[in-house]
């Protein structure tokens, strides 16, 4: 790709070695832990599902069970019951919710337990692989039928039947993304609730049943649009990996996941946060899932012409923790936002400069770039016009996934013709200047080329002051987005679990193998 | 008497624009029901002038409407609790910088057994809820948010630490009452240390309205549909007002 920005590969490069840097003490501590949601994710790629008659989860009920023992993993537990009962796992899970305790059966044989392990990564790897395998089929036989960037909309009824009325209708206006939004604070809870939904604040809860239940509306619509339509849902909070594995499962194609922000906006621990979302990357990546990162929401905090390079910074960190995860870049979708105020001189040339540096320093990765939020306001005219101002960058500099701003973005949730205004205006104009990208260039010495420069110097300013302090220290003291959390503050540490000699998890194993992560 | 009505190009025409959806196909069917659909608003004239289909149920218009409807503008009067309404974030904290010249310190806890943190979220963290950010993005404030189940004694050992000007207390739990048991006993305990004054102390929940509140010795209280916004300008004139 030619730069049209001139920046420095040194710096570039340095950038991403100071990142490396940074997430290696992480990684290290990472790799020495397993959480509750591991170790409930682990139970459900196993086939651990149902609940009782009070709600709780089966893979909630077994890791309580196991909870004097997690760090052996609580694999083993639910395995050896499976091979000493023969049962199969929907026969035990009922057995489980009934009140069956796993640990009152005699453990079977090792050989016996070793060969189960072996048949359930098997049976999960080849659902997740033809999930792949469809999802590729499916995108190769209907190529270029989508947009370019994807775009994106948002369904949030509070009911999963009406959230496929919608989600369908949204989808035939031309969204190529479908992202449900889960109820309020279902971050913050610790287990992910069962069966279908229909309750809940601004979305309804994020379940299996409710996954599989959107994905076969979006393939019916997918069918006859002939154009494969990516469905989303959000693996951030205490249940990370959890909704990781229920995604690759039930083929997700994206999943919201940011290596820190349960920890900034969601007060959830951070060493609790690092480790749940290494394991449901691993996850992403096996799944061939889009991550898309959550760089937007420091921008909604703090001043974006501003804090501009709190943006990059966290972009090579959420980088860098990806890969260490096993995530190629072309899963990577890396967020940003377009959110100055509108007010100031040449903002859309400093906005413009911020999504070509992404673009530039980020060339395989699919940018997601989010709208106008922060200054949107009761005024819809001047709402619809800033999202077009928005609609040009994104298409001006090639990004991957858009987000499609609301007129009514500080009303309400989105009316039906709201989103097909949404949808009109980015199809105008990103038609409309379809080749503007391979058409211009930035003078140099010019405001773009300059600002970008100047975005770049102070991220790697932020980075080297980051690898000095360490990133615990850093968070601790409020270096992003102007919150401090403890390390041992936050919701969750009490579920992080530090593994010993015994632990086990063939899950774990099995990713760490194909996705070529073994030290 | 100043009789108005909406003004498009010429003075009393009564122009308004008009957007909707309806629930049946684009057609000529459809934008005929969208124009009856006006008329029967009590509009004298309407002019559909786009349609378009949003799926294959469903169809979007844009219309024109001549009202002859009017109103007296001297007689009208703005709604009290309108003019009475919640400063938002930057007004707090301009506020605050105004009027206070200090930060603001707020602690804020679900207290007794209470695990529900919906509420005492909603108002305190950085994403706030309902895109009214919570405390903690207030530049001019030093919110804690201490979480769920922290016992009265903690809380207010946490609030004497860093000087709190406001403590927050959520209960969403109402069982057998055990709210107002936990409401009233951390206002018995401040009462037996001599520490009442010294705080702004309001309780929030889904169940709990202002009554209640100031009933069981609260100063204020906040139940469902609240935002942090509407919390921090109580906080805010309260505290200026004591000063």
């Amino acid at each position: 790709m030619r730069t049209k920005l001139g920046l420095s590969q040194d710096k570039i490069d340095e950038a991403r070695e100071l990142a490396a840097r940074i997430c290696g003490p992480v990684m290290k501590f990472v790799d020495g832990h397993t959480s509750v949601t591991v170790e409930r994710a682990t139970l459900r790629l196993a086939g651990a599902d149902d609940a009782d008659a009070d709600g709780v989860p089966v893979p909630n009920l077994i890791v309580d069970q196991a909870r004097d023992r997690l760090a052996d993993g609580a694999f083993r537990l639910y395995a050896s019951a499976l091979a000493r009962t023969g049962d199969s796992p929907e026969r035990l899970n009922r057995k489980i919710a009934e009140g069956l305790r796993l640990a009152d059966l005699p453990p079977a044989d090792e050989a016996s337990v070793a060969r189960k392990a072996d048949e359930l990564v098997r049976r999960a790897d080849e659902r997740v692989r033809s999930n792949r395998e469809y999802r590729e089929a499916r995108q190769a036989e209907w190529k270029d039928r989508n947009h370019r960037p994807l775009l994106y909309l948002i369904v949030a009824t509070g009911n999963i039947y009406e959230d496929v009325k919608q989600a369908a209708a949204a989808a035939e206006q031309g969204a190529d993304v479908i992202a449900v939004i889960r109820t309020t604070a279902q971050s913050l809870l610790d287990y992910v609730p069962y069966g279908p939904t229909t309750e809940g604040f601004g979305g309804t809860y994020a379940t299996q049943e409710n996954f599989r239940i959107m994905r076969a509306a979006l393939d019916e619509v997918s069918e006859r649009q002939k154009r494969y339509i990516l469905l989303t849902n959000y693996a951030s909070g205490l249940c990370m990996p959890e909704i990781a594995a229920m995604g690759a499962l039930e083929r997700l194609d994206m999943m919201l996941n940011d290596s820190m922000y349960g920890i900034l906006f969601r007060d959830i621990n951070m060493y609790r946060t690092f480790v749940d979302q290494k394991f449901s990357r691993m996850l992403d990546a096996w799944a061939g899932i889009i991550i898309n990162t959550g760089e937007d929401n420091y921008l909604t905090t703090s001043d974006a012409y501003e804090k501009a390079y709190t943006v990059l910074a966290s972009q090579f960190l959420n980088e860098r923790f990806a890969y260490a995860a096993g995530l190629p870049a072309r899963l990577m979708g890396l967020g940003h936002a377009f959110e100055m105020d509108p007010t100031i001189k040449d903002g859309f040339l400093y906005e413009l400069a911020q999504a070509q540096m992404a673009r530039e320093i980020f060339p395989e990765h699919p940018l997601k770039y989010m709208p106008p939020t922060k200054f949107m306001s009761g005024d819809i005219f001047k709402g619809l016009v800033m999202d077009t101002m928005f609609n040009f960058v994104s298409k001006a500099t090639n990004q991957g996934i858009h987000l499609l701003g609301m007129l009514t973005e500080a009303i309400h949730t989105p009316f039906m013709m709201d989103r097909y205004l949404a949808v009109d205006n980015a199809k105008y104009v990103m038609n409309n200047i379809a080749s503007f990208y391979d058409e211009v260039e930035f003078r140099e010495g010019g405001i773009v080329r300059t600002r970008a420069a100047e975005v770049l110097d102070k991220t790697l300013e932020f980075l080297r002051q980051i690898e000095a302090t360490g990133l615990f220290d850093a968070i601790a003291e409020g270096q992003f987005a102007d919150v401090k959390r403890p390390k041992d503050g936050g919701k969750g540490l009490e579920g992080l679990i530090k593994k010993g000699p015994r632990y086990w998890n063939p899950f774990e194993e099995h990713l760490t193998r194909t996705l070529g992560l073994g030290k | 008497m100043n009789i108005v009505r909406p003004y498009g190009d010429t003075l009393d025409d009564g122009k308004v624009q008009l957007s909707f959806t309806l629930p049946v196909p684009d057609g000529a069917k459809g934008r005929e029901a969208a124009r009856q659909m006006v008329l029967k608003w009590g509009f004298k004239d309407c002019d559909v002038v786009h349609s378009a289909p949003l799926s294959a149920g469903f169809s979007f218009y844009v219309a024109y409407g001549k009202t002859e409807t009017s109103v007296d503008y001297d007689a009208c009067v703005a709604d009290e609790h309108s003019a009475e309404a919640s400063m938002s974030m930057d007004e707090v904290n301009e506020y605050i910088r105004r009027e206070l010249g200090r930060k603001v310190v707020v602690v804020g806890a679900c207290t007794g057994f209470d695990a529900h943190t919906v509420g005492i979220d909603a108002i305190m963290n950085m994403k706030g809820y309902n895109h009214h950010y919570g405390l903690e993005r207030y530049p001019e404030m030093e919110a804690y948010n201490l979480g769920a189940q922290v016992p009265n004694e903690k809380l207010i050992e946490f609030a004497g630490k860093v000087k709190a000007d406001a403590i927050l207390v959520s209960q969403v739990v109402t069982q057998k009452d055990v709210h107002i048991h936990n409401l009233t006993q951390l206002i018995e305990l401040l009462e037996a240390r001599g520490e009442r004054s010294r705080y702004i102390c309001i309780a929030g929940g889904p169940r709990i309205g202002n009554k209640l509140a100031v009933e069981l010795g609260y100063d204020a209280g906040f139940g469902r549909g609240a935002y942090a916004d509407d919390v921090a300008t109580f906080i805010v004139k309260k505290l200026a007002e004591r000063r």
